[in-house]
């Protein structure tokens, strides 16, 4: 964040009001809670149909802000019609989007064990069929911003007032639909519609740089006229911030760009991208409990 | 029975209005949302030859234009129909079933949403613009998608009728239309229904079988060969999936013994595929398939090309006469 943004955030960090820090705190909380739970996910799925621990735990907190605060939900009605919509178009991260679900009550932790498992109800991918509180059936990169798009536009005919939110991977961003998707909700001035970069800096095959450069991205978003803000992807407060300041803003859709570290939370993960997609053994499961329940928090 | 408007008397041309597909597919669907049908239509640069356009005079919320970008077109689709529309992709059907076919697949087949294809320019329908925007595959590539309901309605009427039974039905449909103006055969009279095929002749000779557009040239082949003493039976199956009688097909090929799948389409994927897939283990038939023998089309009107490719009806009364006198 720069400039007028952050003059804006210090303000807004610094309001000295006990409720934002303890708001904070316990979202911070409830991360290292969920991130739990994706490590136990991504450990009980075995070597044999391994998940992907590294972009899921990049995008933890930004789940966790968005489903435990931000978005207008309710988990005992999951299709309320009046409800914000969340599409992770980088699919492969739903263990923390599984992760989230259970713990609001969508359905029962136990389900984990069902992970890419026959007859299971968490598919590889999310599955808007088979696992309450999914929005969209996603996992084919790219496609999540132009769903998005149509329900945003859904709910300007049905005069609802829902919110759509999509998270990508900024290696995502490499796919063409995407910038077609980024045009429409521009030309429609979708100001209902809030897209997340997760900005990791890695890809399936290795890092964002080499495989296709997307340099400058937000400058990219701005340029399709976007309204964009920039975070720390990983602080609690800079991503509240900006989903609200997002929220905030009318007559253009809002990007916001999360700079995050892949693997985010234990040691031997991050910015390695050997943990894109990996089981881990006896020994990392319980070193990676360790390392995320002792972590410090930042508020 | 359905019957045909109007029949053949002397040398007089079969169905002389025309009215094209295209056009009746976009009608209907501004009449839905007059009638208060929560529709919605996406389109990607061809809502004035998709009819589309009709749909944003009155209804301008409703009609999104996404520019030329098919992919993102389906998707749209697929997010309008997730929170409760009937979304209507109307677009070319080379586009519709190839450029975003993941699209149609992953976003709308598989999670079973409603969004309804019409697949503009089918067949041989688009004959002048050549190879690279005549789908002659289509109707295969779709059918393998689980969830998707396929139609190839043959005329307006026949159109009209479809979409509205595709807004009956949950989940993705795929309605192949046609361009240029084409026969109109039926009047509203006409029961569709999808996944059960339609007589429109009983035949012991042969039996005829087609679907789409094309049905216009099956019923003059039919009328023909009565005038030579051969009692041709026709078949129209409208829906390529699912097939809900697949006895009508059946009797029909046991009564005649002979059978003669017509189609815009590569001989492989389509209508030749799916009947042979109904009597496959079935008995002993005679079945010649008319089509695209699994070649491209290319370039000129769709009348020189149904000759080309042999699906005119004095094309399909010489396959019929070799086939009879063979036996």
């Amino acid at each position: 964040m720069y400039g007028k943004q952050r003059d804006l955030f210090e303000k807004y960090n610094n309001q000295g009001k006990k409720n934002h820090k303890k708001r904070c705190f316990l979202l911070e909380k409830k991360a290292r809670e969920i991130k739990i739970d994706v490590i136990k996910m991504c450990y009980e799925v075995g070597p044999k149909r391994k998940a992907h621990p590294g972009g899921a735990l990049s995008a933890a907190d930004i789940v966790v802000a968005l489903y435990f605060d931000i978005m207008r939900i309710d988990p005992s009605n999951p299709d309320w019609k009046e409800r914000d919509r969340f599409i992770l178009s980088k699919g492969h991260a739903c263990p923390v989007l599984y992760a989230a679900l259970a713990n609001l009550g969508y359905f029962d932790k136990k389900q984990y064990k069902s992970l890419r498992r026959v007859g299971g109800m968490l598919q590889g991918h999310p599955d808007m069929r088979k696992i309450p509180g999914v929005d969209m059936t996603t996992g084919s990169l790219g496609n999540g911003l132009s769903a998005g798009i149509g329900m945003a536009l859904s709910a300007r005919v049905d005069k609802k007032n829902y919110r759509v939110f999509v998270l990508l991977g900024d290696g995502e961003c490499d796919e063409g639909i995407v910038w077609e998707g980024v045009m429409t909700a521009s030309k429609y001035k979708l100001d209902n519609l809030i897209a997340i970069v997760d900005m990791n800096g890695l890809q399936s095959c290795g890092t964002v740089k080499s495989i296709m450069p997307t340099d400058s991205l937000i400058d990219k978003w701005r340029s399709f006229g976007w309204n964009t803000i920039e975070i720390n992807g990983h602080n609690m407060s800079e991503i509240i911030f900006g989903l609200e300041l997002a929220s905030s803003y009318t007559s253009k859709p809002s990007v916001i760009i999360a700079h995050t570290v892949k693997g985010k939370g234990v040691s031997f993960m991050e910015n390695d991208n050997a943990w894109h997609q990996k089981a881990l053994s006896k020994e990392q499961y319980e070193q990676a409990i360790k390392e995320i329940k002792g972590a410090k928090q930042n508020v | 029975m359905n019957k045909p408007l109007r029949k053949l008397k002397g040398q007089s041309r079969m169905f002389e209005t025309m009215y094209s597909t295209r056009k009746a597919a976009g009608e209907t669907i501004l009449e839905l949302a007059r009638e208060g049908v929560d529709v919605a239509a996406v389109a990607a640069d061809t809502s004035k030859s998709m009819f589309t356009h009709l749909l944003k005079e009155d209804f301008s919320e409703r009609f999104i234009e996404v520019g030329i970008a098919e992919q993102n077109m389906m998707m749209v689709a697929a997010g309008l129909a997730a929170t409760g529309k009937i979304a209507f992709v109307a677009d070319y059907s080379i586009f519709t079933s190839m450029r975003c076919l993941e699209q149609l697949r992953t976003f709308a087949a598989y999670p079973n949403l409603n969004v309804k294809v019409i697949a503009g320019l089918g067949g041989l329908s688009a004959g002048i613009e050549g190879a690279t925007h005549l789908a002659t595959e289509d109707l295969g590539i779709v059918r393998c998608i689980a969830n998707m309901v396929i139609l190839a309605p043959s005329d307006a009427v026949t159109t009209k009728k479809a979409i509205r039974a595709s807004v009956k039905h949950q989940g993705p449909v795929y309605i192949r239309v046609g361009r240029d103006p084409s026969p109109l055969m039926f009047d509203k009279s006409y029961k569709f229904e999808i996944g059960v095929p339609v007589i429109h002749r009983e035949g012991k000779d042969v039996t005829l079988i087609a679907t789409g557009i094309v049905l216009s040239e099956v019923l003059r082949a039919a009328e023909k060969l009565k005038r030579e003493g051969i009692d041709a039976g026709v078949i129209e199956v409208h829906t390529l999936k699912p097939m809900l009688k697949p006895e009508l097909i059946e009797k029909a090929a046991e009564k005649t013994g002979n059978i003669v799948t017509v189609e815009e389409h590569n001989i492989i994927g389509g209508l030749g595929t799916v009947i042979s897939e109904i009597l496959a283990g079935k008995g002993k038939f005679n079945i010649k398939k008319l089509g695209l023998q699994d070649t491209f089309a290319e370039s000129g009107t769709p009348e020189e090309l149904l000759i080309k490719y042999g699906l005119k009806d004095y094309c399909i009364v010489k396959v019929v006469e070799e086939m009879i006198i063979k036996k």
